[in-house]
């Protein structure tokens, strides 16, 4: 957290290519309504894209929304590109569609959270409060 | 001459006072009710009681009439479901065009009715699978179509020019792909049966696909249904995508309005080119959601047959009845399925399914229960057409037609939502028209307010949804077999790929593009000039680019 800006900073993002982004948008409300600054980096990013965002706008949580299966490939692609510009402190939370079998494989791989269809918006907001030790 | 009037209607209005002074009191005054609100899934507040007093303003020939007569609120045929069931058509696509090919051959031996393809995110984004944007996303949830090779190993085997066809995706390529394989068997067009969904403007902001500018997509897809309008008959070019704003979180009235929003906007570009709304409207088709409040649903259903019909005539002014019908398909509600005790997800889809049928639908895919994880595996999705199957052929529902027609309560729901889905188009027309008011952002954030409002309303208890905020279960052990799309399909697309570039005649899909290039650039009809470059084995990627600078 930057020493200007008290507040905790979410960056949220869609890598891929689905559109489907009907829970990104409620999981940005959500964190805003509890007082967290949420940077949106949009639809169809790429890793490095996410990476890059999450240097500049030094963010304290990384959120990605991953609905098209293809979450064995985004994910491991960015947790790379956040180790080569040393950011591989950054929590990363996963949600969308994600067999319970691959949500093991990620978490071992360094994803802190994964939220299924189904959860709700209050554990994903505990979870950021809880990475970011900023309980309200 | 109103359904309930003069002296009945007083004294119905008079026992109604006295059961409410009376039996209604004791019973409040003693037990009270459940102290949680009464509302449908899209907030509509529900009545205690409905009485032929809540539709007595109703006159049954102008506002209800028999099925196939118009307005058409109790069905678009006379003989509803006694003189055909509903077309039974599950979404299918996944992996590669091979394994895409075995399922629908296994679908159909256990009684689908219907092919229903759905493509990976590549195809729907006119991407080859070897762009590297691609990569993780092949084949995963739909099939790769990269040529008219991909199409041809979907459908070997499968006689297209029997079994109708319907084809999710927009744009004009895998539709011309199709046509294109229809020529190599020698099938004439006018045989072909079936739909493309085709409506750019809703997948727009619903499913966001947009690597192309809105009025670029908008003038592909208007070219296409121009064509097939002429040229096949039996086709619908288009078919309005409710399901998907419905899935994106919008309420019942929203899905009916900003489906017909869309629908409209299209019908006047159609007018525009110098066609006769009696030429297009009997082609156009719809694509609905089937969510969790019942009776809701049935008369989402009831309210757009008649609202359709209305616009159709007093709007459009068609004359031709058969342009007055809603001829639409129904999916039951993907997000209404958790992950979180699957199985009982089984449940929802029947109760979303049968509201489908009891509401008239024409053809019908059923969630499988796995949807909360993955594509549906073979049972998955066998107990999911299983599901169709019992409704059917064993509850009896389809036995007469709109049985649920005549209830005060669905009249009444009926007459609601038509009433708030025709205050929502105004506010569409005040804007200028769809293309307008999702360029401006106007329809996303309705949908979006409507969507945090349900979540919001789970969140607070307010809205109960077993397994997910009540009747939880500690550990939930995972009871079914997930799909599982193995990494190594992805490379053999591509190498597929690959394999096809190098046998083509490259001077020839040169040429092709080359032509379809010029006749963007002039403004023509560019749809014919796809067909060309699909039989060259131009890819979708390249036929795309040939597009960019598209005049019209």
């Amino acid at each position: 957290m930057s020493k200007n800006d008290p507040r905790v900073r979410v960056l949220l993002a869609k890598p891929g290519l689905d559109g489907h982004d009907r829970g990104v948008y409620v999981v940005a409300q959500a964190l805003r309504d509890s007082g967290i600054e949420v940077v949106f980096l949009g639809l169809q990013v790429t890793p490095d894209q996410v990476a890059q965002a999450a240097e500049q706008e030094s963010v304290d949580v990384i959120g990605l929304s991953i609905f098209s299966g293809g979450h064995m490939t985004l994910v491991p692609r960015i947790i790379e590109s956040l180790k080569e510009k040393g950011l591989q402190n950054i929590p990363i939370i996963v949600g969308g569609i994600i067999p319970p079998e691959d949500a093991e494989k990620l978490k071992r791989n360094g994803v802190c959270e994964i939220f299924p269809p189904g959860c709700s918006m209050a554990e994903v907001v505990a979870c950021v409060r809880m990475l970011t030790n900023t309980n309200m | 001459m109103t359904m309930y009037a003069g002296e009945e209607i007083e004294k119905i209005s008079k026992e109604k006072e006295k059961w409410e002074k009376g039996p209604l009191k004791l019973v409040l005054d003693k037990w009270g009710e459940e102290k949680r609100s009464f509302e449908t899934l899209s907030g509509k507040e529900v009545k205690r009681l409905y009485t032929p007093l809540d539709i007595s303003n109703k006159e049954y020939l102008e506002e209800i009439n028999f099925p196939g007569s118009y307005p058409f609120t109790r069905g678009v045929l006379p003989t509803g479901y006694r003189g055909k069931l509903w077309t039974r058509r599950q979404v299918t696509g996944f992996a590669t065009p091979e394994e895409t090919n075995k399922r629908l051959k296994y679908l159909q031996k256990e009684g689908q009715t219907g092919l229903n393809i759905v493509f990976d995110l590549p195809t729907h984004n006119q991407l080859d699978s070897d762009n590297p944007l691609c990569e993780g996303e092949v084949g995963k949830d739909g099939v790769p179509v990269d040529t008219l090779r991909d199409v041809e190993v979907i459908f070997d085997g499968i006689d297209i020019g029997s079994i109708s066809t319907s084809i999710i995706t927009g744009g004009p390529a895998v539709m011309s792909m199709f046509l294109a394989l229809a020529q190599k068997r020698n099938i004439p067009f006018n045989v072909l049966r079936g739909t493309l969904q085709n409506d750019a403007v809703s997948l727009y902001y619903t499913v966001n696909f947009r690597r192309l500018p809105l009025q670029t997509l908008y003038k592909l897809t208007v070219d296409v249904v121009e064509y097939c309008v002429k040229e096949m008959p039996h086709w619908n070019p288009i078919s309005f995508i409710g399901y998907q704003i419905r899935e994106k979180g919008s309420t019942a009235a929203q899905e009916i309005a900003f489906t017909f929003g869309s629908a409209v906007e299209y019908a006047n570009a159609l007018i525009a080119r110098g066609l006769n709304v009696d030429d297009f409207a009997p082609r156009f088709s719809f694509f609905f959601n089937a969510h969790n409040d019942f009776f809701e649903e049935v008369c989402k259903y009831r309210a757009a047959r008649r609202l359709w019909a209305r616009i159709m005539k007093d709007r459009f002014g068609a004359e031709n009845p058969l342009s007055w019908l809603l001829r639409y398909h129904v999916q039951t509600a993907g997000c209404s399925l958790t992950a979180q005790q699957p199985m009982n997800n089984i449940i929802r889809t029947t109760i979303q399914a049968l509201a489908a049928v009891l509401g008239g639908t024409h053809s019908l895919h059923t969630n499988s229960m796995d949807e909360a994880y993955a594509l549906p595996s073979e049972t998955a999705v066998r107990v999911a057409l299983r599901t169709q199957q019992i409704i059917a052929h064993e509850s009896g529902v389809t036995h007469t037609v709109d049985p649920l027609g005549g209830s005060y309560f669905i009249e009444k729901l009926t007459d609601d939502l038509e009433e708030e889905a025709r205050s929502i188009i105004e506010k569409i027309d005040d804007q200028g028209g769809m293309l307008q008011a999702v360029s401006e952002g106007w329809v996303q954030k309705q949908i979006q307010d409507a969507s945090y409002a349900y979540k919001k309303d789970i969140e607070e208890k307010k809205r109960l949804i077993v397994g997910v905020n009540c009747f939880e279960v500690e550990k939930d052990e995972l009871p079914i077999e997930i799909l599982k799309i193995d990494p190594s399909y992805e490379e053999l697309q591509k190498k597929n790929l690959v394999k096809v570039r190098e046998q083509r005649d490259e001077k020839m899909v040169k040429d092709s593009l080359d032509r379809l290039h010029e006749a963007a650039a002039t403004g023509e009809n560019v749809f014919p000039y796809f067909i060309d470059a699909s039989h060259t084995y131009a890819s979708i990627e390249e036929m795309m680019k040939a597009c960019t600078g598209i005049k019209g």
